[in-house]
């Protein structure tokens, strides 16, 4: 290799594709608002399909929650790599010199930024809405807060897969759900946990480990998989 | 410093090109030449390392292309089909996000004299997506008169512009070459007016026909893909 | 993605070119599936008459365990299968080996049906011994998930157009699949556990009556050999279809005409 390749700044151009994606959203914000939208509608779905009685609805909250914040992030998927795609910037980011893992997960990140935080600021609205115990808050918060970015690196994957199939709403959706299963599962057993008055950091402490599992290997897979798609 | 050696290119049962070979040392001009659909653009992508979908091989300053990835891509501008300028941002934040990508960062007065050149004064702070299809490609154009990359590899660059923006370009494609640049280009505008070694590669004369009649007897098609 | 052909071309051994080629695979698989699959039809008889018929009711359980020599071979497959999916992905990625990708693509729909089999087989088990058809316990649910896994394959391949893209996005699919699976056993089994512990362990003594344990074992070998059966077959259609151009496949095919 030579020399030049040691001046490279990955981690500046990083940040620039962060700071890029982020003025994109805030540019058009009726479509980053989408998913929030759909969050709250979704959950207000349950009560009204279930049972508006205070004592049914506080147990389920905590899933509720979970759940809709699930369905949300699957539904912003679709748009993580495909305007990049439409408009040739996706070419332009795997010429880069740059590692394109570290640039991938910039993307992510903004990703979570636009998606997950909005997220995570609405459940406390939804919580209160579903009467969830207030003792079980903090447990919410803080699975969500791992939770979210995790789900936003596994469907990356499948964003990047993807990413040239027309139509791809429910391809992602089926690629990413089986993903998905372990945070809801710890996600929901924090929140269950934290609601039955016991402790609940050791599904936090695994939804964690998960997390540094997705950030070391999910941007590998997403370089992988969006190099070998624009292939074709 | 860019060598092709005996590039073969299949694609849908059909043979794009095969024993293509050709070299590219500093200061030259490649034009390739083909009709529609005689894997042009496909053999752009294969030189710029978007695809790794073909036979042969390619070489970069004497090593495999594939050993110099980062030292070619850092020396590599590619111009495609769709110009990669988002509609959200303006053409100076356009050209921010896309030089950085290139880990070069310049200041901003050249990129602002960069969208004078190109007939976007007045512009530069106006979302890309209240301009043109033909604009979008000069914000693009003035990326690449910005850039450093030794080797460009331009895909169709004179498509939807003007007849002063053909002028202007032809100029940059010049001064390019004549600076010891290096240009891959398509395109069906004759560079006769660049000074400088200006060499043409007729994909037709490498064209390949249908693989139905391609395998004799003894041969099977490989074990791999 | 690309330096993988670099890797390909230093390690171009004749071993791998010739076990890769799908000619040869062609040729020796049709010497050999003849006698896989008597092997396997008698094999399936025996363990299946021998347990379905022979052995004797369990004591707690009565006859209804008997659908054990159904369900835990297909249960054993529908995992073993995603597995040798997610190795024939490796190799896809590594070494470019066409065949390899035959063979994943060949197996994600066997491997569909066992896994299909084993939900309904561990249904209709469910019925009379914990009286109900459906039961979210850890083993149940990791096996939807695990059909749920099997269709995003499928999907995929049926999404993408190039085979050359099918190939290498199926095979890194499988290999992110394949990681997520201890993840999912195990988030599965930490969320709820109804189902009765493993009854056949590698590594302890088998908590069976050997008279039930032989039948099992046989079925799962029988299985096991239907499988490799199965997929032979399939692969061999897809090797025509692949090669379709090639004079080989021409010649093949149209001796298979006339006889």
């Amino acid at each position: 290799m030579s020399v030049d390749v040691q001046q490279l700044e990955g981690r500046k151009a990083m940040m620039g594709l962060i700071r890029r994606d982020l003025k994109l959203a805030f540019r058009t914000p009726g479509q980053s608002l989408n998913p929030v939208v759909f969050y709250l509608m979704v959950a207000s779905l349950f009560p009204l399909g279930i049972a508006p009685e205070r004592e049914t609805l506080s147990q389920l909250a905590g899933g509720i929650v979970w759940i809709g914040a699930l369905l949300a992030v699957l539904l912003s998927l679709d748009s993580l790599f495909k305007g990049d795609n439409d408009d040739g910037s996706l070419d332009q980011l795997l010429l880069s010199p740059h590692p394109l893992p570290l640039l991938v997960l910039g993307k992510v990140i903004a990703h979570w930024l636009t998606t997950g935080v909005a997220l995570i600021v609405m459940a406390p609205v939804l919580a209160l809405m579903l009467h969830l115990p207030e003792r079980a808050f903090p447990a919410l918060m803080a699975s969500l807060l791992l939770g979210t970015p995790l789900m936003s690196l596994a469907g990356g994957i499948g964003a990047a897969l993807t990413v040239r199939v027309q139509r791809s709403g429910v391809l992602i959706t089926l690629l990413s759900l089986p993903l998905y299963i372990p945070v809801l599962i710890f996600g929901t057993g924090a929140v269950q946990s934290a609601v039955d008055g016991m402790g609940y950091a050791g599904h936090l402490l695994w939804l964690g480990a998960f997390l540094v599992m997705g950030l070391c290997l999910a941007p590998i897979a997403i370089a992988a998989a969006l190099r070998i798609v624009v292939d074709g | 410093m860019l060598e092709v050696v005996q590039l073969r290119c299949e694609r849908d049962d059909r043979v794009l090109f095969s024993e293509l070979s050709m070299k590219l040392s500093l200061g030259e001009l490649l034009q390739i030449e083909g009709a529609n659909g005689s894997g042009k653009t496909t053999l752009l992508r294969i030189l710029a390392g978007l695809s790794g979908d073909f036979q042969g091989n390619i070489f970069w300053k004497e090593k495999k292309l594939s050993s110099m990835y980062a030292d070619f891509r850092l020396s590599t501008f590619y111009f495609g089909h769709k110009p990669a300028v988002k509609a959200e941002l303006t053409p100076v934040e356009n050209i921010r996000w896309r030089a950085s990508l290139r880990n070069e960062s310049p200041s901003e007065d050249r990129i602002f004299s960069a969208l004078e050149q190109v007939n976007l004064a007045g512009f530069e702070e106006v979302a890309c997506g209240h301009l043109s299809a033909g604009q979008h490609r000069r914000v693009a154009l003035a990326d690449l008169s910005i850039s450093v990359s030794p080797l460009w590899i331009l895909d169709e660059p004179f498509t939807a512009i003007d007849v002063h923006g053909v002028a202007w370009l032809e100029t940059v494609l010049a001064k390019h070459v004549k600076e010891g640049g290096m240009v891959i280009i398509t395109s069906h505008q004759s560079l006769s007016d660049i000074s400088g070694t200006v060499r043409k590669v007729k994909l037709d004369d490498f064209a390949g026909g249908f693989l139905e009649d391609e395998f004799d007897d003894e041969m099977d098609s490989g074990a791999f893909l | 993605m690309i330096w993988y052909a670099d890797i390909r071309k230093t390690m171009n051994w004749t071993f791998f070119h010739k076990l890769g080629s799908p000619k040869w695979f062609y040729e020796i698989s049709g010497k050999w599936l003849p006698w896989l699959a008597i092997l396997a039809a008698l094999m399936m008889v025996t363990g299946l008459t021998w347990g379905l018929l022979f052995t004797p009711p369990d004591y707690l359980q009565g006859n209804s365990y008997r659908i054990i020599f159904l369900h835990v071979p297909t249960a054993f497959l529908a995992s073993a299968i995603y597995v040798s999916m997610a190795i024939a992905g490796a190799v896809t990625l590594i070494w470019r080996i066409k065949l390899a990708d035959m063979a994943l693509k060949s197996m994600a729909p066997i491997g569909t049906s066992f896994c299909f089999l084993a939900l309904i087989t561990g249904a209709i088990w469910g019925k009379p011994t914990w009286g109900t058809w459906w039961v979210w316990d850890a083993r149940l649910t990791s096996m939807l998930i695990l059909l749920f896994l099997y269709f995003g394959v499928i999907a995929l391949r049926g999404a993408i157009r190039s085979a050359n893209t099918q190939a290498r996005a199926c095979a890194i699919l499988t290999l992110v699949g394949v990681v997520n699976i201890p993840i999912i056993k195990f988030s599965v089994q930490w969320w709820n556990t109804l189902h009765q512990g493993s009854t056949l362990k590698l590594t302890e003594k088998p908590s069976m009556a050997p008279e039930m344990l032989w039948p099992l074992l046989i079925s799962i070998a029988a299985f096991y050999l239907f499988f490799t059966v199965a997929l032979i077959i399939r692969m061999r259609t897809e090797i025509l279809d692949r090669e379709r151009r090639t004079k080989w496949v021409r010649n093949a095919v149209e001796a298979g005409a006339r006889s």
